[in-house]
Formats: C-alpha cells, structure tokens, sequence
C-alpha cells in the first residue's frame, strides 16, 4: 500500500519548536556561544576554543565545590529518602487523619526558596533565632556562622525539612494505590511485617521512588537559594557549591567565558549522573 | 481440616446498626461439615464475600462466634486460624520467581526446606507452570497469575479449610472448566474443607456438594444441587438456579385448589397459610406441558438452543417460560398443564410444603 506523505503537518508541531528555541535552545547556545571566547568591554570578542574548559577542568576551586555538591546531594538522599518511605508508611490511609497529614506534608513545598533561607537563618541564629538560641542556652556550642558543621548540619536539616515531604507525597500516592487484597493475601500467607514492606510496598513504591530520587538528587545538585541565603557559601568557602561559585563567578567577577564553561561542564554533570541512575534503576526492574 | 460452625453471626460496615436493613449480613447460623465443598451462591452485593471474610478472619463479625471444630476462634487471626484464601483478582508477588510465590506461604510457616520443594513442584504441575517456576512472576498473563494464586492457596496441606472468592473471574471459560475439576479432584483426595464464592450458578452446582444461595445479606437456602432445583424454599432460589428461571404466578389458594386466573390446579395436599400473606405457585419451565388441553396460553416467542426449544409465552398477563424438546410441535391453540410433583407453593416468597 502507497503511504501518503503529507509535509504539512511539520507545521503543526512548529509554535512548541519556536517555544523550546526560546525558552531552552537559544540560551544555552548563548552560554556556549560565551564559553568559546573571551570577551573585554565595547562587546569584543575574542575566540578561545576550548581554554575555559581545561582551565576549569584543571581549577581546585572547581573541584572542591563539585566534591562538596556530591558529598551534599549524597547526604541528603541518604536522609530524605528512607526518612520519606518511613513516614509514608505511617501515614494514616483513611479518616480526618489524611488531608490533615496531606496539608501538613505540602506546607513546606509551598514556601519560596528564599523564604525557607531566612527562615532558618533566622532560626539558627544564636542572638535571636529559636534553634540557636535554645542549642546555646543548654550550652551546646553552636554557630552556622563561622563553624563548618554547624553551618553544613543547618543547611542539611534545612533541606531535609523543605524537601522530605515531596518524597513522603510521592511515595504515600504510591502505597494508597495497592489493593487491599494483597496486604489480605499477605495476612493469609502468614507473612511478616518486613515481608509485606519488602515484597508488596517496596516494589509498588518503586516507580514513584525513582521519581523521587531523580528529582532530589537533581534538585539538591543544583541547590543555590538556600545555602545562599543562609550561609552564603561561608563559613570560608565550605558551603559554596557549584551553582553558588557559578554566580559569583559571573555576577560577581565578570568572567563570562568561565562562568560559561563552568554552567556547561555543571549541566552535562547533572545530565549524566541522571542518566546513569536512571539506567541502573529501570535496568534491575526489567532483569528476569 | 476443620467442621465449621458459625454461631448467630451477624455483620454491619457501620457502627451502631439498629435496623434489619443496616446489616449487610442477616443472622447465619450453621455448621458446615469438615471435608464438605461448599459453594456460597448469589447476586453480586448479597453478602458472600462479608461471610468468607469473616470466616477467613479478615474481618470481625459485630456479632456471633465462629467455632472450628467447636473451638472458638472468633477473636483470632488468619495466621491462627491457619486458613487459605483465594481472591478475586490474582495476587502475586512480582519480584519473586514463579517458584518463591508458591514457596512462600510455606517459608513463612518455617516449614523444612525439602518439605518446601515436594508441595511446590506438586502444585507446580498441578497448574501446569512447572516450566516457568525459576521466572519472575512479572509478565504473566492473568490467568497464569491467578494460578499462582490458585497454587498458594493449595499449597499448605495443613490448612483448617480453603476459602475461594470468585477465584476463576479472570481466567477463560476452557482453563476455568480445567481448574474447577483439579480442584474437585484435590477435593476428593485430601478431603480439604472448601468454600467457594461464586454468582455463577453452573460454577456453584458442578463444583459443591452443598450450595448455600445466598440473598440480600441472607442465607436463603443450603441444600443439594437438586434440591435446590426441584423445591426451591424461597423464590429467589427458583429465580436464581436454573435457566431459565423458575415462573413464579400469583395464585389465590383455596384449600387445595390454586387459582391462577386464567384456570386452575389442584394440590394433593392443602398448604397451611397464615391470613393475608401473599400466596404464589412456582412451576419450573421443565415441568410445564404444553399441548391441546389445560389453561389457554397465548405465545410470544420461541428460542431455539439446539437439543431444547425455549418458548416464552404469556399466562394469565404473565410471561410464562416453557422449556420442551426439540423435536415437539406447538398446537395451534395452545394450552398448558403443570407436572404436579414439580408445583412448589410459595406464602410472602417462603416455600410451603405439604409437610407444613
């Protein structure tokens, strides 16, 4: 049978092209365009091939906050998502109990970024705030200011009270969507709480988890508002993550050309790892 | 292998049930023989699966106990009660092989290992996956997932009892005649107590020895597939068994002579009736002659199924269903007798006998 080509239809598609080239394409060409040369006032260019890549790639400055950035999104997903699964599990799954629960998980993720960075630089501080006052009024020893861990365990329990809750919300619409007969037919096999988690919860939750691992680990990756907010990278350079190191480099000194270079190499990372988690996850799913 | 019995028991979902109507179980009380194959028959929402529950120990009656073997096990649980259960829909734990699915009620129970391996390749054959035991269960078709349900149920041989709710719902109709027989067949070998929920009248008869019609939350009848055909103790049962159902007329009852309207017939026996009740005859289609003499009938239509003609016709304002064979003629003016073993009086859709 003759197939009928009709080109017209590209036509159809052309108002998302035209939408996708500004809103993603044509930036970062931009970002590429900066990262190739050298700029100096009065918009001369100058071409420098691949010099910001291997100067950044060659940078401890970069290395340290890449480690930092990792050692960060590491902790927080070892944190967040067994901490989520956890309090999903214990969540009511009928009764008054849901939307209030539901209500209670959602605040935090309603709150702009900025807002939660004041918050609790305000709550950790030991003049005024709450948490820093209270930790020095029992003679706890604690300043995010000019202290390394403190400043990192704020940050930590910032992030892991913000961002706990997606992982809760997503692995709950996980467990609420298991039919009751299988926990009956858990009960009628004889099988113990540790089995039901671990042959009925746990592989239904899996599709959501990876959801949620992918968005916290991409999230956390790419962390700035926060961390700026509160500690703005200090104390020293401890907290200055990539995002964080980005901005000073391209607001602050002006270095185009790395700053570009740096958001590439910044964003093929995050684009990588994704990739690579995503592989590893979905691959142990298909194996039979 | 345990004899049931279930003492008074009543069930309602809400709290504080004051009417009749807020219980969706009505009073059962019964003793279910041990080794006896039962089937619980009736409409979808009559109650069957509240009373398998319960028995099973998935739920909690609001009222009455449940004795196996005259012990009380009322406030125990499904593992105590040590009870095997088949849903409706396949349950399977799909990141365990084929084999571990089957293994793993047994595992739980600290059954030995080599004692593990004998049921499991048993049951395994039994439902004919013995060639996919080392697969993950992910991916099978429904009707090999529900056999793994089927096989998980079957596979502990110490159980009190297996209770099965609709379990052959999503297999096709060629596999489900198979599994109805193996179960039979294992019913007959080891002497299982087994209860079988179903609303499939041909899956109740060929399956139970015993079938309890069940309807809007009652017990309306246990008895033997015949018994239940040829006297019907309450007309849902006549409606229910049987296709197609049993006509039900309403009849003036005079002594021993029934007025039907249009003619009338006459009892060996006169039924006892209390003033006022609502009085009807019920005649099964097999039983109704039709030919030159009796009560005038006019035809509506005629059914041919191949070995039995349905002729469905109208009585008194009534439709009437006729079941005769093939090969008979239908006379030009048409007339009906009823077989007077097979008329089953009924006073407010209770059946009255003679006996009575």
């Amino acid at each position: 049978m003759e197939k009928t080509w009709n080109n017209k239809a590209w036509f159809m598609v052309l108002p998302v092209l035209v939408l996708v080239a500004f809103s993603a394409v044509i930036p970062l060409m931009t970002v590429v365009n900066y990262s190739v040369q050298d700029t100096f006032g009065n918009n001369a260019f100058f071409w420098a091939g691949t010099d910001w890549f291997t100067d950044t790639l060659h940078s401890d400055r970069f290395w340290d906050a890449l480690t930092r950035n990792l050692i960060f999104s590491g902790i927080i997903l070892l944190i967040e998502i067994p901490l989520g699964i956890v309090i999903a599990l214990n969540m009511p799954k009928k009764g008054l109990g849901v939307p209030v629960c539901l209500i209670l998980m959602a605040l935090p993720l309603l709150i702009p970024w900025n807002v939660v960075g004041t918050i609790w630089q305000v709550f950790g501080r030991t003049d005024i705030g709450l948490l820093g006052y209270s930790l020095t009024a029992l003679g706890v020893n604690y300043n995010y200011v000019n202290n390394v861990f403190d400043a990192w365990v704020t940050l930590i329990i910032m992030d892991v009270w913000h961002w706990t809750s997606l992982v809760v919300l997503l692995c709950y619409a996980g467990l609420v969507s298991i039919p009751d007969a299988y926990y009956q037919a858990a009960k009628i096999d004889g099988a113990s709480g540790w089995s039901v988690f671990r042959y009925i919860q746990l592989p239904k939750m899996k599709r959501v988890l990876l959801i949620a691992f992918l968005l916290r680990f991409m999230d956390s990756f790419m962390i700035y508002t926060e961390p700026f907010v509160v500690t703005g990278g200090g104390p020293g350079n401890s907290t200055t993550f990539l995002s964080i190191d980005l901005v000073k480099m391209a607001v602050g000194q002006f270095d185009l050309g790395p700053a570009a270079a740096l958001s590439i190499i910044y964003f093929l990372i995050i684009l990588l790892l994704s990739w690579i988690f995503y592989t590893v996850m979905t691959n142990s799913d298909a194996e039979t | 292998m345990a004899r049931i019995t279930l003492e008074h028991l009543r069930h309602a979902y809400g709290p504080n049930p004051k009417s009749p109507s807020d219980y969706s179980l009505k009073e059962v009380h019964h003793e279910w023989n041990d080794g006896g194959a039962y089937a619980l028959l009736g409409p979808s929402g009559c109650g069957k699966t509240t009373l398998l529950n319960i028995i099973s120990g998935l739920l909690q009656p609001s009222e009455g106990k449940i004795l196996f073997d005259g012990k009380d096990v009322t406030n125990l649980s499904t593992q105590e009660r040590n009870i095997a259960q088949v849903f409706q829909f396949p349950v399977i734990y799909d990141t365990m092989t084929v084999y571990d699915n089957l293994a793993f009620p047994l595992r739980n129970r600290r059954v030995p290992e080599n004692e593990v391996d004998r049921r499991v390749t048993e049951i395994l054959d039994m439902i004919g996956l013995a060639d996919r035991a080392k697969k993950t269960a992910r991916g099978l078709t429904a009707d090999q997932k529900q056999k793994i349900s089927l096989g998980r149920g079957l596979v502990r041989s110490d159980v009190s009892a297996i209770l099965f709710d609709e379990p052959l719902t999503v297999i096709d109709p060629h596999m489900k005649w198979v599994l109805r027989s193996q179960l039979k067949r294992l019913h007959k070998q080891f002497g299982f107590t087994m209860v079988y929920v179903t609303h499939d009248q041909t899956e109740a008869l060929t399956f139970a020895d015993k079938v309890v019609v069940m309807y809007d939350g009652e017990i309306v009848q246990i008895g033997t597939p015949a018994e239940l055909f040829e006297k019907p103790k309450h007309t849902f049962v006549g409606y229910f068994i049987g296709s197609p159902g049993m006509n039900v007329l309403p009849a003036k009852i005079d002594g021993s002579t029934v007025d039907l309207g249009d003619g009338s017939v006459s009892l060996g026996f006169a039924p006892k009736i209390a003033a006022g009740a609502r009085t009807e005859l019920g005649i099964r289609p097999e039983f109704v002659r039709l030919g030159r003499e009796g009560m005038p009938v006019s035809i509506t239509k005629v059914e041919d199924i191949g070995r039995q003609k349905i002729v469905r016709a109208s009585f008194a304002g009534r439709p009437l269903a006729i079941v005769m064979h093939e090969d008979s003629d239908i006379p030009a003016d048409p007339k009906i007798t009823f077989d007077p073993a097979a008329i089953n009086i009924y006073a407010n859709s209770w059946r009255v006998g003679a006996e009575a």
